[in-house]
């Protein structure tokens, strides 16, 4: 495939026939046919579901697999690099905007759809509504047809706080272990890596306490309205990607150790550093709008 | 045989040298070229398949009073009508145009990641399954219309959920298209290659997939709050808990309307190519067409709420939403007014491309007028949810991206397959798409204009003439697309015809014309060096 | 075109032929029939015309400068129209290669590029500026002289007069079941309001400013009559309103004009404009009427009056989805020899009623806005039809009890 003669780095690398591709959109074939049937109650669903992301995710380790062992046999040259680094920042700005939905539904039922249920012209329809966020304040049914259960908020103190300070440490000890690779220094950027796996980690045990804490205690839950739905979704969708960056570091940390990347050349590291970078940002934003707000 | 595949290292790459065979060329491809041929075909298939269900539409539309469907499976057929032609058989449609094209346009060896690009690929084949699976399902297929409005859609059986799940794989796979484009276009031209030398279709295509890229997510948010909504008690889009269901038509329009020029910009691009090469001219006007081409998909996120006019949204709000869509108009005027001075003073022919491209700029410009029409929110008011409306984006769609896509077909096909289609047949494919399109739609207009509203299985007697005349329409141009397959697609696919030459359009410019047809299965794996206009191979 | 037709039959043999032959045949059919149509329906005053090529005759203020809006717009798209491609044909049949034509480069003066791009600008401004007009005082819902809610149901419109004279009326507003049978059948006969025809029209008086309040109880419609330029969404759980000023008398249509499900194309709006006396008149009227049917909901009803008065409703509400023979269709549930419509325990059925059932499996509105007396009426009479037969009345009061 390559236009250069054996041994050298090509030009630009480009694989031949795979056959991760098609086996991959395979398994997401049952993935989402059994979601489908899952949660509408048919048994068979789960099988389903379950057997299609296991294979799923046997052929993404292989597919990762090979992209790796490519890299390690020189065969990406630095126009691939480039490559590498434009993909990963227009798929970070795609999840940008998928936060951005949920944003926007935040903002949305804040300044519009709450006001507006509460308002005179709305006492047609529900005459005992009274617009206030996060709707429990007493007096104030918790929702306009009175069909949420009354609930506590979750503020910011402390586990957001404690979660918030993780999250920032973390991107200072990722940053520490990037440096320690420029200057070669394996053993510290390896360390420093599974200190920001560990800040992670610590940071889902913290959110699930919290949740749970939210569910038992304050009987906010994802039904509890829209600050329930608004509250849930944008801090479980953020779980999720923390959960996603923490696997991207640890794969990161373990190819550290079996000696890939040079001091130079780690594009590898760096697409996971920015994600966990941008995850971190979105959790600042969660803070303000979610917690503090 | 496993052993080339997915090993890579030093000794599997010259084997591939030569054009692999079988099953596994295509289930296995890596090559731009074949995943782009899968694509076309992909797409073609579901435009079959959009198009029965819209012969479904069309005959129980026939007559007044139900013949054929009830109304529950009206409205799938119309839901489904609208997901499939968009979805399945549109996107993809370009996106195998741009893999075809975009590497042998900017001097490439291929997409910048290749496997993803398969991937991409066989990620539509089994959401698209799924998506026709979906009529057979308990309750049938979805039907709350192809914008999926809650809480209609609170309503729906199960295959809302399978629609949903299948529109995220397939929002994935958009994404995933569309970052390998940006790559391939930013970072794989050819030497030379500069932005402002690269062809319209590159530009145009560029500034879509940002375009995908910034609200496929959104669409992704949409549904996913749907989905909750329907299952987990959220109250997103329902009153009774704080929601609110105007909310799921922001959050969906925004995404919405960027996709209908997602739907366009691409059929700009060819359109750009096409009309130079048969008149013999340079395009006009290059410059402000991509400037133009920028313009449109930077006003296409701040005009979406005027799908919305009337959900009653402050005054201010439309007059805002009003404008921003008004302004579309000058920069597509813009590129009306380019093509046609780019036949200007040209030398033209008439060969099927360029009836099609001419075809394209005259029945699109009608479709941009009616556009034009809708976006005065007062007049919206009576067109809005009326057959106007579905006027209106047939004649973009069908007679802008549909025919564009007709205009590649047959201005690139040669270069594909290496023969040339019949001339005589692909004008008869064109005169006669061209009329029975008009018959089909033109009626339409007054049907809105009279208050026929839209996704309604039967209507007032009234309605009932415009109604028959579009339904004899629509069978006429199914039955055009039916020959257009049989007469014109499967003999080049099979080589039967007169063998093409490398170039075999005299005015064509550009570097797709500097390689052999049918394009060798590898090009320019080292980077060709160009002269100085950039469309040209030198040395 | 026809030259293309012939020159394709050389090539192609017979089978063009037939596709032709196919084709004319298909449109001499369309011909024929849609001269037989043309004969028997006629226009429907304040609905559609036969063939109606342009907006409603405007009953509104509002709806004539829509309509002169549109006519304004039409001259300058077909003006624009005319002259682009005028061009353009001009250059196709002039600049063709076959009769001679050199290719020319032409210059790119900047000024021409500034020039289409600021003349159409201009043009824009100029078709925003009466827009903008109209627009606001189509907003302005100010002062009504009467305000009247209008709420969206599958599948039917409510009407309550809130505030003004006439203050206190309200009724559903449903399709004639005849024409939803008609509709079924495959088999119309020409009538000039098909699916227009309801039971119980909006009626206002002339000359006075109508504000219109809309809202809904499961899914969005939307309320629009074309002749007065009127259309607005109804939105569950959030009011919106519309007005408008009719100046003449009479009857206008309009349809619901949001996708709201199956029966979307059958719940027709008709508002009855009348004079100032005749409106006075039909307000006394109505007064009498609900004073006259204001159900007393204790009373004990015997079985044949409830009978006789839920045929009435089941035809008006319950047919259009599960048929006159209450075998349903489709997805549609029977309700002969439904287990659980004849289930000794009432609760079943009435809580299925006013609450609707919202499942994968089954999809049923809510119907708690009929009365309690309808409610009861309705299941008496299936409860005891076709084969069903258990004999027993649902009294009104249970239902009542049931609604707590
Ligand atoms: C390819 C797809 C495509 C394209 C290109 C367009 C282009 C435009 N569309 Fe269309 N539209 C759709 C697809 C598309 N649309 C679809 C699918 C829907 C319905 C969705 C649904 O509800 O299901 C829709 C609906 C829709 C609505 C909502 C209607 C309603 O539901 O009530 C509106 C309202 O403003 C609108 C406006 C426009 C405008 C102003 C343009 C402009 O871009 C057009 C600009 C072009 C011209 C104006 C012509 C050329 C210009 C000149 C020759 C210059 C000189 C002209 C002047 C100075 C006036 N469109
Ligand atoms: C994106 C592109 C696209 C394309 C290409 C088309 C193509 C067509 N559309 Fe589509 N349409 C939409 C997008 C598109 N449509 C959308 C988005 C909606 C809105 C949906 C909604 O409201 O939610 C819609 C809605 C829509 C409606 C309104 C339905 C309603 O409101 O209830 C109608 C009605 O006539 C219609 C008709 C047609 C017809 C006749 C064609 C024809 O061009 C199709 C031609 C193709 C074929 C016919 C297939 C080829 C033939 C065969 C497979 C063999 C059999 C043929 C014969 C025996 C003759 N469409
Ligand atoms: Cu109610 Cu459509
Ligand atoms: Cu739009």
């Amino acid at each position: 495939m390559s236009a250069t003669t054996h041994g050298g780095t090509p030009y630009y690398y480009v694989p031949g026939l795979s056959r991760h591709p098609a086996l991959a959109a395979f398994g997401l074939f049952f993935v989402i046919l059994g979601a489908g049937q899952w949660i509408n109650g048919v048994e068979w669903g789960k099988w389903s579901l379950a057997f299609g992301l296991a294979w799923w995710l046997v052929v993404l380790y292989q597919w990762f697999r090979d992209a790796v062992h490519e890299s390690e046999s020189g065969l990406y040259s630095r126009k691939i690099d480039v490559s590498y680094r434009w993909s990963m920042s227009w798929f970070i700005f795609s999840e940008v905007m998928f936060f951005g939905a949920f944003f926007t539904a935040l903002w949305w039922a804040r300044s519009h759809a709450v006001p507006t249920l509460g308002n005179l012209e709305n006492a047609l329809i529900w005459p005992n509504f009274q617009a206030v966020w996060p709707s429990v304040q007493p007096g104030a049914t918790a929702s306009p047809a009175g069909i949420v259960e009354p609930f506590q908020t979750v503020g910011p103190f402390w586990l957001p706080t404690i979660n918030t300070a993780l999250l920032l440490t973390s991107g200072v000890t990722l940053t520490i272990a990037h440096h320690a690779l420029q200057d070669d220094h394996r053993t510290k950027a390896i360390a420093f890596m599974w200190l920001t796996v560990l800040l992670g980690a610590t940071f889902l045990v913290v959110q699930a306490y919290e949740y749970f804490h939210a569910y038992t205690d304050l009987n906010l839950k994802l039904s509890s309205g829209i600050f329930g739905s608004t509250f849930y979704m944008l801090t479980g969708f953020h779980g999720l990607h923390v959960f996603v960056g923490m696997l991207m570091l640890i794969v990161i940390t373990l190819r550290l150790q079996k000696g890939h990347f040079t001091k130079d050349r780690h594009f590898g590291f760096e697409g996971a550093a920015w994600y966990w970078h941008f995850v971190d940002v979105v959790w600042l934003f969660l803070y303000v709008l979610v917690y503090w707000m | 045989m496993s052993a080339v595949l997915d090993h890579p290292g030093a000794h599997a790459h010259d084997h591939e040298h030569h054009a692999p065979t079988g099953w596994r060329r295509w289930v296995f491809a890596t090559n731009h070229k074949d995943i782009g041929t899968l694509y076309l075909l992909f797409s073609f298939t579901m435009l079959m398949i959009g198009g029965l269900l819209a012969l479904g539409i069309r005959a129980e539309l026939f007559q007044p009073g139900l013949q054929v469907v009830n109304p529950e499976l009206f409205n799938q057929l119309t839901t489904m009508h609208g997901i499939i032609m968009v979805f399945g058989a549109i996107m993809p449609a370009f996106v195998g145009f741009a893999n075809w094209m975009l590497p042998l346009q900017i001097g490439a060896s291929d997409m910048a990641f290749a496997r993803m690009n398969n991937f991409s690929f066989w990620l539509m084949v089994p959401a698209g399954l799924i998506l026709v699976l979906s009529f057979f399902m308990p309750g049938g297929a979805p039907a709350a219309g192809w914008t999926l409005y809650a809480p209609l859609t609170l309503q729906m059986g199960p295959s809302m959920d399978a629609a949903i799940f299948a529109m995220h794989i397939l929002g994935a796979s958009s994404i995933m298209g569309s970052i390998n484009i940006i790559v391939t276009i930013l970072n794989m031209r050819a030497p030379g290659m500069t932005l402002m030398k690269m062809p319209m279709f590159a530009w145009t295509w560029l500034i879509t997939a940002y375009l995908l890229i910034a609200v496929m997510p959104v669409l992704a948010g949409a549904i996913t709050m749907t989905l909750t909504d329907r299952h987990f008690g959220t109250s997103f889009f329902n009153p009774a808990g704080g929601g609110d269901p105007i909310m799921y038509q922001h959050i969906f329009w925004f995404f919405g309307h960027p996709e209908v020029y997602i739907m366009i910009l691409p059929a700009f691009g060819i359109i750009s190519q096409v009309v130079p090469a048969f008149a013999r001219k340079k395009l006009f006007g290059y410059t402000s067409m991509v400037y133009a081409t920028a313009s449109i998909a930077i006003l296409s996120f701040i005009v979406w709420a005027h799908h919305m006019f009337t959900t009653g949204m402050p005054v201010t709000g439309q007059l805002f939403f009003m404008y921003a869509t008004m302004l579309i108009a000058v920069p597509t005027g813009v590129k009306i007014f380019n093509w046609v001075a780019t036949m200007w003073k040209g030398s033209m022919t008439f060969e099927t491309p360029m009836l099609w491209a001419v075809g394209f700029i005259f029945v699109f410009t009608m479709g941009g007028f009616t556009g034009l029409m809708l976006s005065m929110a007062p007049l919206d008011i009576n067109f809005q949810d009326t057959y106007y409306v579905v006027a209106h984006f047939h004649y973009v769609l069908v007679a802008g991206s549909l025919f564009a896509m007709f205009a590649g077909f047959y201005y690139w096909g040669p270069k594909w397959t290496g023969v040339m289609y019949n001339e005589t047949r692909g004008k008869i494919h064109f005169w006669w798409s061209m009329i029975s399109f008009n018959v089909t739609f033109f009626p339409m207009h007054f049907l809105g204009l009279a208050g026929m509203p839209r996704r309604y299985a039967d209507y007032p007697m009234q309605f009932a003439d415009f109604n028959a005349i579009a339904s004899v329409g629509a069978f006429a141009f199914g039955l055009a697309q039916v020959y257009f397959f049989l007469a014109v697609v499967l003999p080049m696919m099979r080589g039967q015809g007169e063998k093409a030459p490398q170039k075999p359009w005299e005015g064509a410019e550009g570097l797709e014309w500097e390689v052999p047809s049918p394009a060798p299965h590898h090009t320019f794996e080292t980077p060709p060096k160009l002269d100085a206009t950039a469309t040209r191979i030198v040395g | 075109m026809k030259q293309s037709g012939q020159a394709g039959c050389r090539c192609e043999g017979g089978v063009l032929r037939r596709v032709w032959g196919a084709l004319g045949t298909a449109a001499l059919v369309a011909g024929v029939w849609v001269g037989q149509a043309q004969a028997a329906v006629n226009d429907l005053p304040g609905g559609p015309a036969v063939n109606q090529l342009n907006f409603h005759p405007p009953a509104t203020r509002i709806a004539e400068e829509q309509h002169w809006l549109h006519w304004f717009m039409l001259a300058i798209c077909a003006t624009i129209f005319v002259v682009v491609f005028g061009i353009m044909f001009y250059s196709i049949a002039k600049h063709r290669k076959s009769v001679g034509h050199q290719a020319q480069q032409l210059p790119e003066p900047i000024w021409v590029e500034l020039g289409w791009t600021i003349v159409p600008l201009l043009i824009v401004i100029g078709m925003a500026l009466p827009a903008t007009k109209v627009i606001v005082a189509q907003k302005d819902t100010s002062n009504a002289d009467l305000t009247i809610k209008v709420v969206g149901m599958q599948w039917k419109w409510g009407y309550e007069y809130l505030k003004g004279e006439g203050e206190g009326i309200q009724f559903l507003s449903t399709l004639d079941p005849q024409h939803r049978l008609m509709s079924d059948s495959g088999k119309v006969t020409p009538t000039d309001d098909y699916l227009l025809k309801v039971d119980n029209p909006l009626v206002v008086p002339v000359g006075k400013k109508v504000r219109i309040i809309t809202t809904a109880n499961d899914v969005i419609h939307a309320w629009m009559v074309p002749a007065f330029g009127v259309k607005q969404d109804a939105i569950p759980g959030f009011v919106r309103d519309t007005w408008f000023r009719a100046e003449k008398t009479g009857d206008f249509y309009g349809q619901c004009a949001e996708l709201c499900g199956k029966e979307h194309a059958y719940m027709p709006i008709h508002v009855k404009v009348v004079s100032q006396e005749d409106y006075s008149k039909w307000v006394a009227e109505q007064k009498k009427a609900m004073a006259a049917k204001a159900d007393d909901p204790n009373k004990e009803w015997t079985l044949a009056e409830l009978k006789a008065r839920g045929e009435q409703v089941y035809a008006a509400n319950c047919a259009a989805c599960h048929q006159a023979n209450g075998k349903g269709a489709g997805p549609i549930k029977p309700l002969d020899g439904s287990a659980m419509v004849t289930d000794a325990d009432h609760g079943k059925m009435l809580a299925v009623l006013l609450n609707g059932v919202n499942g994968a499996a089954a999809q049923m509105p809510a119907w708690k806005q009929l009365s309690d007396v309808e409610l009861a009426a309705v299941m008496t009479f299936v409860r005891n039809s076709w084969s069903n037969s258990t004999g027993d009345v649902v009294q009104p009061k249970e239902v009542v009890a049931a609604r707590q």
